[in-house]
């Protein structure tokens, strides 16, 4: 079985570069009634990468990992999981997937202990072998100490960090997690992205997650954005960025208005007016701060370049217009908000 | 399966396509001399699988102290209080009456065994959207073992409650004879039963509260008609129909036939059990009922569970 693994895992390729995939779906759609929950979704996530779901609320990205994890089942299209079609082989794709569901799927009645031992027993992994891993996970997510008690005294930090322990305890190839960070301090949030991270290097696991978290994004090595059930754009956090391409600069002046008109009058830029001062966006900001200082007919108290965020790709992708996304994403310069 | 693969190849692969194609055949026939093996690891994960959710269910009877207590309360208090209280309100010349706690004992057992039961179907609908079931369902296991691990596991914890319950068989005259072995083997039938009958209304419900209401409308009913409260031997009409194919009829009447003791069956003859054209079925025949509905249920639950969304 493992020789006829080996070759179907390395099965799927993406066009061109060879890369092996680990997630490939073609046409992708999930129908509830007549509401499309997902359309016509195309996807290619290579092994061994850390793959990012982005999307708002309801943009169906749970619905794509219920799909793709075989518990939903498809209304159009296919899919390849570690080289496994979820409709045909649901069997082995769940022989070689983690998942974390966006909701809790604890027991309270057991221990944290008992979890992973049934869980362990439902992956056919051998006792002894079984609960070495099992006490590695625990150490790994700091649950140790508190392995005898019942789930239902935890916190929701702590379920969490069990869950993720569980989705990873049979060392799957492909490991999805919906929202794995909702509702963590910030220390076990980047103890988990260090965990994945390391993960990704040594095991070769492949990590798809959705977040809403812009921030998070930026550690994945690619990212789709997703809305309204259908893919809007997926690439590399960096090139995603260089098509939105420009840099904001923000300059505090004595004067904005007559900044704003300066600005439009000697280097033809439009600027916008905020509570932090005037905003001009422009390719390669740094390089335009002499130039628009020179200009100025005003005093100029200070000046902020502020590369682009994956806000701005966010909103840039998802509809809203630039003149919105400067309204509301760059009051807080360099900090995106996450969109709820 | 190699539509699959061939597709999902890059359109310009070239010279290692030949190899690719060697090698596919060889896993071939690789796959083939280990199919045996892989069909003989199905069935051992499939008994794993039953063995995981049958320790989850008696886990949970054993936890759960408060629920455990109420179990052997409820029964006590049905059997002395209520038994008790109708003995008293019976003139003393009805003689046939006199034993009414000794009637009314193999329908405690019943109530006994119910509730966990019950409790083992509710769980479902609540793993359903709470999410351990969800959990199970991304699992490597088919379907069919979970249901019949959770079956299981909720005929143990029945059979768990009812020991207690037939322990104070003494109280109404019960002597403690083997024949009580039997009975618990009886109960642990009667008890998957109810499990399984729980778990098809679970799969079907979806809800919890639908799943609520259609227990609480079945339960009652089938319950008081079903000889285990008053006998129910001698009702009139579509009453007596719905005693006849009530299945609890028959595990009520299995119960008191097999209990020791002359007490039990007493009543003065008035809690004949149920009789087919003038027929009386033996003891086994009822048992075959209530064991043919169980796997019956069981085996629609899997079915319908399977089909998933
Ligand atoms: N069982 C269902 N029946 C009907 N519609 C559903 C069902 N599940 C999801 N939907 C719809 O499908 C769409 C996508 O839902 P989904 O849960 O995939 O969104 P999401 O991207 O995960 O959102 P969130 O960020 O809030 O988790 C939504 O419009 C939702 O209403
Ligand atoms: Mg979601």
């Amino acid at each position: 079985m493992s020789t006829a693994t080996g070759v179907r895992e390395s099965g799927p390729r993406a066009p061109g570069s060879g890369e092996r995939l680990a997630v490939l779906t073609e046409g992708l759609t999930k129908s509830y009634g007549d509401r499309q929950a997902v359309t016509r979704l195309d996807l290619a996530v290579p092994a061994g990468r850390t793959f990012g779901f982005l999307g708002p609320n309801g943009a169906g990205k749970s619905t794509t990992i219920g799909m793709l994890c075989t518990l939903l089942r498809p209304t159009g299209g296919r899919a390849l999981v570690a080289g496994y079609d979820v409709r045909r082989e649901p069997h082995e794709v769940r022989r070689r997937i983690g998942l974390v569901f966006q909701e809790s799927t604890l027991d309270g009645d057991l221990t944290a202990m008992e979890t992973l031992r049934f869980h362990a027993d439902l992956f056919g992994i051998p006792r002894r072998r079984a609960l070495d891993a099992i006490m590695d996970m625990l150490e790994l997510v700091e649950l140790v100490e508190r392995r005898h008690t019942p789930v239902r005294t935890f916190s929701g930090g702590m379920r969490r960090r069990l869950e993720i322990a569980r989705g990873l305890l049979h060392t799957p190839r492909v490991l999805f997690l919906d929202e794995p960070t909702t509702g963590l301090d910030p220390q076990t949030r980047a103890a988990i992205w260090a965990y994945l991270g390391r993960l990704r290097e040594e095991r070769d696991v492949t990590v798809f997650l959705t977040t809403h978290q812009l921030e998070e994004a930026e550690h994945c090595d690619r990212i789709a954005i997703m809305d309204e059930g259908a893919l809007v754009v997926d690439g590399t956090p960096a090139a995603l960025k260089a098509v939105v391409g420009s840099d904001v600069v923000t300059l505090r002046t004595a004067d904005d208005t007559a900044a704003v008109r300066a600005v439009a009058e000697h280097l033809g830029l439009e600027a916008t007016t905020g509570e932090d001062g005037i905003r001009v966006r422009v390719a390669d900001g740094a390089a335009w701060v002499p130039r628009l200082c020179a200009a100025l007919p005003v005093t100029v108290h200070s000046v902020t370049v502020t590369p682009p965020t994956l806000d701005d790709v966010f909103l840039h992708y998802t509809g809203r217009t630039i003149r919105e996304a400067d309204s509301e994403a760059t009051v807080f310069p360099g900090r995106p908000i996450p969109r709820r | 399966m190699t539509d699959l693969r061939t597709s999902a190849l890059p359109q310009d692969a070239d010279a290692d396509e030949a190899a690719e194609a060697t090698k596919a055949a060889e896993a071939t026939r690789a796959a083939e001399a280990a199919d045996s093996g892989a069909r003989r690891g199905r069935v051992a994960a499939d008994l794993r699988a039953v063995r995981v959710l049958w320790q989850r269910e008696v886990i949970r009877f054993a936890r759960n102290r408060l629920r455990i207590a109420m179990s052997v309360i409820m029964p006590m208090m049905f059997l002395l209080v209520f038994g008790t209280g109708l003995n008293a309100a019976v003139p003393a010349e009805q003689a046939a009456f006199r034993d009414f706690r000794a009637f009314f004992f193999p329908g405690v057992l019943l109530m006994a065994v119910q509730a966990p039961a019950m409790a083992a179907g509710a769980s479902i609908v609540w793993d359903r959207q709470a999410g351990f079931l969800r959990q199970l369902l991304v699992a490597p296991v088919s379907r069919p073992p979970l249901l019949t691990g959770i079956c299981l596991g909720g005929a143990t914890a029945g059979l768990g409650y009812a020991v207690p319950v037939l322990c104070l068989g003494g109280l109404v005259g019960v002597p403690y004879r083997p024949e009580l072995l039997l009975v618990l083997l009886e109960l642990a039938l009667i008890a998957f039963a109810f499990t399984s009958l729980g778990v098809l209304v679970a799969v079907c419900a979806g809800r919890p509260e639908t799943f609520q209401i259609v227990m609480g409308l079945c339960m009652m009913p089938l319950l008081f008609l079903s000889g285990a409260v008053f006998p129910a031997s001698g009702l009139p009409g579509w009453l007596g129909t719905v005693v006849r194919v009530n299945p609890l009829t028959y595990a009520v009447d299995a119960l008191r036939r097999t209990l020791p003791g002359q007490g039990v069956s007493g009543l003065g003859g008035r809690a004949a059990g149920p009789e087919w054209w003038g027929w009386t079925p033996p003891v086994v025949a009822e048992i075959g009922c209530v064991a043919v509905l169980a796997v019956a249920a069981l085996s629609v639950a899997t079915y319908r569970f399977s089909r998933g969304e």
